[in-house]
């Protein structure tokens, strides 16, 4: 089975505190430590683990600059055998749509059986995937937590209200968007990125995928964000100040008060 | 103007709660709209819903067919491109059904998709503007969409205030025999209950919640220790179910367990709208959470900023003093 999965080159929320810069225009981004979109890690390593059983390959893709590379060598050395850097000035603000764009342009230059996408990012909309596969009138299904490989079909689980499973049987081509928990992915260390450090990543634009510059980009989006800010707050909690054992008096206290000790 | 329509998710006859929420958002958009809702499904349960919402909606739009007797996102996107006008503004709900159907949806309307949108700040001209937020709920963004070619927008549940003023004495219109073919390639087989766990945490009184600030699996025991402390029981938010620390019936939140406790202890949980839409009842909520900027500490009723690593077992050490 051929699968193509799609990765973003993220902030790292769990390696930074994510604030409004001076300008009051975007978030802070000098020192801000970048890494693959959690969801899209568990995305690579369903691929890997599908092409394990069945044999075929896993390309990952993404669409951004020299320093997205990254983030595809990460993948690749969890074992995904190809990479592909999709880079033109041209897609540079895309929107969602204009993502999915790109990606479809990819899509069709490929034979792919299978596409995989993260169910969302931390700055994004959980919208690509759902957009790729109408591009291509593919089946989808997003928020996709078990994955299993019937006879020319997936049979797959999608997470909804209150922890059940709806079971659908799909099609391919298709396009899933995967959800975290679905697997555990596996750790990559320094050496695994040495080994595929030298690598040849092909790398697209807009020709090479046969697009029209203005379906992409700050020509074609229909959304535009426009900045980030911090909104006026609520009151929020009453925080408990002085010292960890003044702390820890006034909150037994309320646990008390608000029968939280049995 | 826009023709502006709602996607009513229902389960059983009764509308889900997002239903009067999207009529809210809609009259915010377009405080003159006529808003049609539109109830998709099968079966009786189906005129009871429809009802429901013509006292709320302008008109609504039934569609009768067995394969909605299931809520499925790619028949329903098929239908809906048949009946509805190309350049109407749709709004939806921003969860499980709605993530699945509204993106394609937007493409093929060639129209701008908006996501889970958490406020409205008003219309100028073809542009639409809008709040959202990203990094879960740590900064917003104003968006500017061009709907002068129509909209699908998702609406964060629980944001907008339901519409009870029941204004709108709508007529239902039956739409069944205009959606056309809605043979998909994704076929429904069945729903999966979610297993019973070792506790039913919709029952507990007290939680001691757990989230990422726990960081180690070997940490988890200190939790544990306190719960046990206080008389509590464990729950916990989705990345300890992710990295199988705990089990699936712990997890607190709109893909877990909707949960109704007296007092909820949340340690090292950001508190995002996932998490928080399992919290209901109005619980006495404190926040233990070393990022002071943590969105939990706005819907804590106390805070403390510290790592849950120190302050926990020194929190628990306290409480077995007082035996």
């Amino acid at each position: 089975m051929e699968i193509l999965v799609c990765v973003k080159r993220v902030p790292d929320t769990a390696e930074n505190e994510i604030e409004i810069n001076s300008e009051g225009n975007d978030i802070e981004r000098d020192d801000l430590v970048y890494s693959v979109n959690e969801w899209d890690n568990y995305a690579v390593e369903e691929a890997i683990q599908i092409v394990d059983k069945v044999g075929g390959s896993v390309t990952v893709v993404t669409v951004g600059d020299d320093e997205s590379e990254e983030v595809l060598r990460r993948e690749m050395a969890m074992g995904a055998e190809n990479g592909l850097l999709l880079s033109d000035d041209a897609f540079e603000a895309s929107d969602g749509k204009g993502i999915a764009t790109i990606l479809a342009g990819a899509v069709k230059k490929g034979n792919y059986d299978l596409i995989l996408t993260g169910a969302q990012a931390d700055d994004g909309a959980a919208e690509v995937g759902g957009m790729l596969a109408a591009i291509m009138d593919y089946p989808y299904a997003s928020l996709v937590n078990t994955i299993e490989v019937q006879d020319g079909k997936l049979k797959i689980g999608r997470e909804v209200e209150g922890g059940n499973q709806d079971m659908y049987e799909i099609e391919m081509p298709c396009v899933l968007s995967i959800q975290t928990g679905i697997n555990e992915p596996r750790y990559v260390g320094i050496r695994g990125i040495r080994k595929v450090a030298s690598v040849e990543i092909p790398k697209q634009g807009a020709s090479d995928l046969g697009l029209d510059p203005s379906s992409v980009g700050e020509a074609g989006k229909k959304v535009n964000r426009v900045d980030y800010f911090v909104p006026e707050m609520g009151e929020g909690a009453e925080m408990l100040e002085g010292s960890t054992e003044e702390i820890i008096e006034k909150l037994i206290d309320y646990l008390k008060a608000k029968g939280g000790l049995k | 103007m826009a023709d502006v329509f709602a996607y009513i998710e229902h389960n059983q006859g009764v509308a889900d709660d997002s239903a009067l929420e999207l009529l809210t958002a809609a009259k915010k958009i377009f405080p003159d709209a006529a808003v049609t809702a539109i109830v998709m499904g099968s079966g009786g349960d189906l005129d009871t819903v429809c009802n429901e919402m013509a006292a709320s909606y302008n008109a609504v739009w039934k569609v009768d067919n067995a394969a909605f007797s299931f809520p499925d996102a790619e028949a329903a996107r098929k239908a809906l491109l048949n009946i509805l006008p190309g350049d109407c503004v749709l709004l939806l709900s921003h969860a499980h059904l709605g993530m699945d159907l509204s993106p394609g949806l937007s493409i093929k309307m060639d129209s701008a998709y908006i996501s889970d949108i958490v406020d409205v700040e008003g219309l100028e001209g073809s542009t639409l503007k809008v709040i959202r937020q990203e990094f879960t709920g740590q900064v917003s963004t104003h968006v500017h969409a061009d709907i002068s070619n129509g909209a699908v927008i998702n609406v964060r549940p629980g944001v907008f205030q339901p519409d009870e003023s029941k204004a709108g004495g709508g007529e239902i219109v039956d739409k069944s025999g205009d959606i056309g073919d809605v043979s998909v390639k994704r076929k429904y087989l069945e729903t999966v209950q979610a297993e019973a766990g070792e506790v039913d945490i919709t029952k507990s009184e007290v939680l001691v919640s757990v989230g990422r600030g726990i960081e180690e699996e070997d940490n988890i025991e200190m939790v544990f220790d306190l719960a046990e402390a206080m008389g509590a029981d464990v729950s916990c938010s989705r990345p300890i179910v992710d990295a199988k620390w705990l089990e699936k019936a712990r997890q607190v939140g709109t893909s877990g367990q909707t949960v109704k406790p007296k007092v909820y202890l949340a340690l090292g949980i950001s508190g995002s709208f996932q998490h928080l839409g399992g919290l209901k009842g109005n619980p006495f909520v404190v926040a233990v959470n070393k990022n002071p900027k943590a969105p939990i500490f706005q819907v804590a009723d106390v805070g403390i900023e510290a790592d849950i690593l120190e302050f926990v077992p020194e929190l628990t050490e306290k409480i077995k003093e007082l035996g």
